[in-house]
Parts: structure tokens; sequence; C-alpha cells
């Protein structure tokens, strides 16, 4: 056998040294950029609430990518009660910002490496220098940009700029307001004070989590004038007194028929119309519409409630599975799942993949306010616009840029919850 | 032959069947024992579990290991612990109340008025057939029964009867009291109805022979007699409705407080050993109510 000639060896040798460049650098197909059998082993089994915990996430997760996801919704609350004490219990926590401000200096989560990430640079600014446009001004409250970094891999603590460990991969965000029922109100709506317009009394509602709750209230009260608040994402003793005495005030009046925890109690209250304006999150008006009842997520000249979401690994995730969360992150930030979110009125971290996946009709109506030009419907199927509609609000820059304020955890946290349950027997 | 069979059978089992020095046998403790375990796995650990949680202390995201009475303290001086059970006792009189007099007479007519025990047992039968739906799904459709467009306002507003629709029926704590009835009528009904069955007919003929009148029979005879029965009735009522927190939360609309809500609010912040506490002073308060009636009724006359 001359030198010069290969042999089988190596010949098998250089084939291999081929493919796993090919495979590596992501040449044979977009996704899964790790070795494809491996991964069809793996679950991951994620929690969060039901605004993101979707059949059809997982179904089209495992049809790119392999990777079972098996997800569980529940409410906000319990998602952060598990995320705390049932660590082993999860291997991907999908969770609120302001909830991970209680989750992440517990160390139950691990930072996220963003050097993985593959669309770090163009997750929007809003995550990581807390402006929409350069311009802007951040939120009060809790911020994503605020709680989005931490110092280093074994970090527990939140940096107050951006570095290169992540606590949350930012996924789903949008801006709250409150909801109506055109039909039935009987006058435009323009501020947040209308929620106590003795027009309505008896016929409004308000959300009955506690750190939710009060923000609105704030909202209405520095709408009527009666306060001006330093913060209300991080309101002192004071302030939150006054804030509770005033809905007391409010409730002993009569103004408010109920209030809601679940969004399905919600959409009950606005489609039976015992309610015609509350605090309302965006897939309950969308479900609304859907039954053919009209409802308005209503703009209002004070801003808007913001929150955001995004995605956690657990800390004793290791090994292949956790290479498998960074490859389902990405995959999550690759498009599809972005213009699903999109389609049901919220707004994806990462826009530029997602534009990719949407119409664009769809993406005129959505994003950028501009009448529809044919049907808009839900993911599910359902028409809930017509040819010449325009989505409440607006554009992606008039309704995020106009957050006045976050979803918060105070630090007078247990004092709000005594005075939220005064304010429940009162 | 056979007799000493018999005999040497009997031996030992009378060896156990024989007391022992303190009055027992070894088989009435083997056959106690089943019992023991379970109500010593799923009721005494459970309950020393939670008197030992309602001690410790906690920050906002876990539970510390260290024992302190803040938690006692904190629920004892605060007027909205006071208020909360003010209320919940409140909804639990006024609920024992109503079903003390549908249950009364529901369970007068079915032992007394109805002839024949078959048809007996079928109107009884016929009154705890909606238990076997979940009690959720039975608060819940109050709802499109009493809303504001709900059915009884329809109809009201269709024969001209009022001329806005009724906001009192749904989200107050009169729908609150007709869901706790609604709900814990039958609780009621069955103990009194056992009671009076066991009431000697013959007492009531006896009564009727003195003279005595429609009233003096029942508050004379029947009443007293089903005492007992009531005695057990009031007992599930009281239990049922003080810890309650579903039918509250529903047909109050969120709305009103009860004890349950209040611990149920204490969970979902992680303030477990404050809720702990909560639940604590709560069984303590009920057993008290238990108390009190099993001085003044008799159980063991049922048994």
């Amino acid at each position: 056998m001359s030198k010069t000639s290969i042999d089988r060896r190596g010949l098998l040798k250089g084939a291999a040294a081929v493919a796993g460049a090919a495979v590596g650098s992501g040449v044979i197909t977009g996704f899964p950029t790790i070795w494809a059998q491996n991964i069809k082993n793996v679950t991951l089994r994620q929690f969060g609430t039901g605004v993101s915990n979707l059949n059809d996430i997982a179904t089209r997760c495992k049809a790119d990518t392999g990777i079972t996801i098996a997800m569980t919704a529940m409410d906000t609350d319990a998602a952060a009660i598990r995320a705390i004490t049932q660590p082993d219990s999860y291997d991907v926590a999908d969770i609120e910002y302001f909830t991970v401000k209680k989750v992440f200096p517990t160390g139950r989560l691990q930072p996220l490496d963003v050097k993985k990430i593959t669309y770090y640079d163009q997750i929007v600014p809003l995550f990581k220098d807390g402006k929409v446009t350069p311009t802007a001004t951040v939120g009060q409250g809790t911020a994503p940009c605020r709680v989005s970094y931490t110092e280093g891999p074994d970090s527990k603590k939140f940096a107050p700029a951006p570095t290169e460990w992540m606590t949350l991969i930012p996924t789903i965000y949008n801006a709250d307001t409150l909801g109506i029922r055109p039909d039935l109100v009987g006058k435009p709506i323009t501020h947040w004070k209308e929620l106590v317009d003795p027009a309505f009394k008896g016929k409004a509602a308000i959300i009955n989590i506690p750190g939710i709750g009060i923000m609105d209230a704030a909202m209405t009260i520095e709408s009527l004038g009666m306060m001006k608040y330093g913060d209300k994402g991080n309101m002192t003793k004071p302030e939150i007194d006054k804030t509770i005495s005033f809905l007391i005030e409010q409730k002993k009046a009569g103004q408010f028929r109920a209030f809601w925890k679940s969004f399905e109690e919600s959409v009950d209250l606005m489609a039976s119309g015992e309610v015609v304006i509350q605090s309302m999150w965006s897939p309950a008006v969308t479900a609304v519409r859907s039954k053919g009842i009209p409802c308005t997520f209503q703009p209002l000249a004070e801003g808007y409630r913001g929150w955001g979401g995004g995605l956690g690994i657990a800390r004793h995730l290791t090994g292949l599975e956790r290479d498998a969360a960074y490859e389902y992150i990405n995959w999550y930030l690759s498009g599809w799942t972005g213009a699903y979110l999109n389609r049901q009125g919220y707004y994806s971290a990462v826009l530029t993949t997602a534009q990719k996946y949407m119409t664009p009709n769809e993406w005129g109506y959505w994003m950028e306010g501009k009448a529809a030009t044919a049907p808009i419907v839900s993911p599910q199927g359902q028409q809930i616009a017509k040819i010449g509609d325009k989505r409440d609000g607006g554009s992606y820059y008039d309704r995020i840029g106009h957050i006045a304020c976050w979803n918060s955890v105070m630090d007078n946290d247990r004092y709000l919850i005594q005075k939220w349950n005064e304010f429940s027997v009162a | 032959m056979s007799t000493t069979v018999e005999t040497a059978a009997a031996k030992p089992a009378a060896r156990a069947r024989r007391p022992r020095a303190d009055g027992t046998s070894v088989s009435a403790w083997l056959l106690a024992l089943p019992l023991t375990l379970v109500l010593g796995v799923f009721l005494v650990i459970p309950i020393i579990m939670l008197i030992v949680v309602s001690f410790l202390d906690y920050n906002s995201v876990q539970i510390l290991w260290s024992f302190v009475l803040d938690n006692y303290g904190e629920a004892l001086t605060s007027a909205v612990t006071w208020e909360t059970f003010a209320v919940t006792i409140k909804y639990a009189v006024i609920t024992w109340a109503i079903t003390l007099v549908l249950g009364f007479w529901l369970s007068y007519f079915l032992a007394f008025e109805v002839r024949g025990t078959t048809w007996q047992m079928a109107l009884f039968l016929l009154c705890s057939v909606p238990f076997l739906t979940s009690n959720i799904i039975r608060t819940i459709s109050w709802i499109p029964a009493l809303g504001r467009n709900g059915i009884v306002n329809t109809v009201l507003l269709h024969f001209h009867l009022i001329h806005q629709p009724l906001t009192f029926l749904l989200y107050s704590q009169f729908a609150i009291i007709l869901a706790f009835v609604h709900l814990n009528t039958l609780f009621m009904v069955t103990p009194i109805f056992n009671s009076m069955m066991r009431i000697d007919r013959a007492l009531i003929e006896a009564a009727r022979d003195n003279g005595a009148g429609f009233w003096q029979t029942i508050f004379n005879v029947i009443l007293p007699l089903s005492k007992t029965g009531i005695g057990i009735g009031t007992i599930f009522v009281i239990t049922l409705v003080m810890g309650d927190f579903v039918s509250v939360s529903i047909m109050g609309g969120g709305q009103s407080a009860s004890v349950g809500i209040m611990i149920q609010n204490e969970m979902s912040q992680l303030q477990y050993p404050a809720a702990a506490a909560n639940a604590v002073i709560l069984l303590a308060i009920v057993l008290i109510m238990v108390f009190l009636i099993l001085r003044v009724v008799d159980i063991r006359k049922e048994l």
C-alpha cells in the first residue's frame, strides 16, 4: 500500500471530519444544530401561564427540532410558587419578569449565556436598555431591563447594565389597558379615570391579583389627579394606604360588579354584559371578539401597563438537556412562534424573524396599525377583524412606546398583601 | 369425638377472646388498627405538621426554620382577621338557620306525610342525586340564572314585573347565602330524616289522644326527639361553611371575604406559616363550636 493512496480507515476519518464540520456549522439544515439522534430522546418540562404554554407551539417544536416539550399551564401566582418550591419538577420556566424578580435571587434558575443565543442581537432594545426608541423613557416598576441581566454564571444578583448573562431570554410582552364594550358604554373612553365613572356604577370590574390590580388602581388615581406617585411600581406605605382606601371607597359605593382572577372569568363578565369596562388582557379581548361580541382594548391617554415574559433554565440542567434547552430557545426566537404570538395580539421579542412568517396584511394590521386589507384571523381560525379595521391602539410604537408602568414586585410587597386583604373584606 | 374437636378448636379462639388484664383483647386491637392507621396518617400527622409550620418564620420566598410567635401575633392583632372571621361566622349562622328550617320541614314531609317506605326512599334519593355532580359546577350554574341578562331577570322583565334588571341577585351576599343553602340543605335533611324515622309512631298517637294540636305535637314530641339529628346536621353545615372559599369567591364575584379566601391569598403569596396560623385558629374556633353543640345534644344516641 503506497503512502499517497487513502485506505478505508483514512477515508472514514476524513468523511467523519467533514460531516462533523458540516453539522456544526448548520449547513445541512437550519435546525437542529446539535446531533439529531440524541435530541429525539430529550423531553423538556416547561411550566408557565396559559398565555404562552400552548400546545401548538410544542407540536411545531417537535416537528422542527425533534425536542419534546411537556407543557403545564397555571396562573401567575401558582407559577411563582412552583418556580421556587419545586425546582426539580421543571427544566424550562416560562415566567414573567416581575416573577423572576422574586425567583432569581433564590438561585433556582441558571443564567443564560447570551453568546449561545443565535438571535441575541436582534432582540428588541426594550429588554436590554429599556428603551423602545433611543429617546424613549424607561417605564416605572419592574421593567424587564432592570431584571434581565446578572453579573456572572453563578451570580444571584441583578446587574444594572447589560452583561453577557441573562436571567430570562425574552419571548413575549404586551401593553395592557382597560377593555370596554363599545356598544354598551355609550360614550368615548379616553382616560383611566373612566373606570370609576359613576355612569358605570355596578358595571366595572378590576383584576383581583394584588400586584397587578394595584397598578390599574394607581393609573386611575393619577388620571383623576388625586395623587402623583414617585414610582407606581414601587410604592411607599402611605401611597399604598391611600390607594387601598380609594379602592375601598369605590367598592362600598358599589362601583365594582365583580373582581376576576383568571382570564376566563374576565371573558365571561364582558361577554355576558355584566360589566362594560374592566381591567383586561389581550387574549380575553380576542376571545370576546371571537364570540361575535364587540370588545375594544381601549388605548388611554395616560398610557399602558406593560408586562413581559421569557424563558429561563433550571439550575439543575446540565449536558445534553441544557444544550437542548438552548436549542429550544433559539428555535423559539427563530420566527414561527413569534408570528404565532403576534397574531394573538402579543409581541415577539425578536421581530425581524417573526415578520418572515407573517403576511404583509397581518404585519400591517398587528404591527404597523394599518387598516386590514383582508380579514384578520386568530391562530385558532376565528375571524377577529374585517377589511378596513385597525388594531386598537395602533402601531407597535404607539403602544409599547407609551408604557407608563410595568407589572411589579414592590419592596413593600408583604404590606401590600395585608392591605389588599383589607380591601377584600371591606 | 366431635365435642373434643370442637372444644379443642374453641380453646385457641377462646384464648384470643379472653379479655386481658385491662379489659381488651388482642383481636379488638387488631380490628381497630386499620382505621387508626388511616386517621393517623391522613388526619393526625397533617394537623401536627400544620401546627409546626404555623410557628415558623418566613421571608418573601422561603420558609425559615426558626420558631417564632409572630404569625399568631400578627393574625390575632390584625383587625382584618377579626372582621373576616366575623363575616364567615355570620354566613355560617344565617346558612344554619335557613337550612334548619328547610331541612326540618323537608324531613317532616318525608318522614310523616309520605306513605310507604318505597316512596320515602325514592324521594330521598331524588334529593341526593344532584350531589353526584361537582359542587363547583352546581355553584357556577347559578351565574347564568341570576346575572343581569340571566334567566330570572329576563323572565321578570318580560312580564313587566320590574323595569331594570335586579343586580342584587348575583355577586352579592344574597347570592352567597343562596349558594350555601343550595349546597348544604341536604346535610340537614339526612340526619333529621334519620332521627325522625326512629321516632316511635305510637308517641304521636299518644299525643293526639291526649288532645295535642299540630303545633303542640311538633314542639313537645317531634322536635325534642329530632334534636340529635339537628345537632349532627348543624355540625356538618357549620364546618362546611366556615371552611369554604370556593362558593364565596364565585358567588361574591371576589368582593366578599371568608377565612378560606384569606388563607388562600396568603398561600398564593408563599406566606405559608401565616396561612398555617390562620388555619389553626380556624380549626380551634370550629372545634369550640362543635364542642358546644355536643354539650347540647347527645350524639351517641344515634350511633
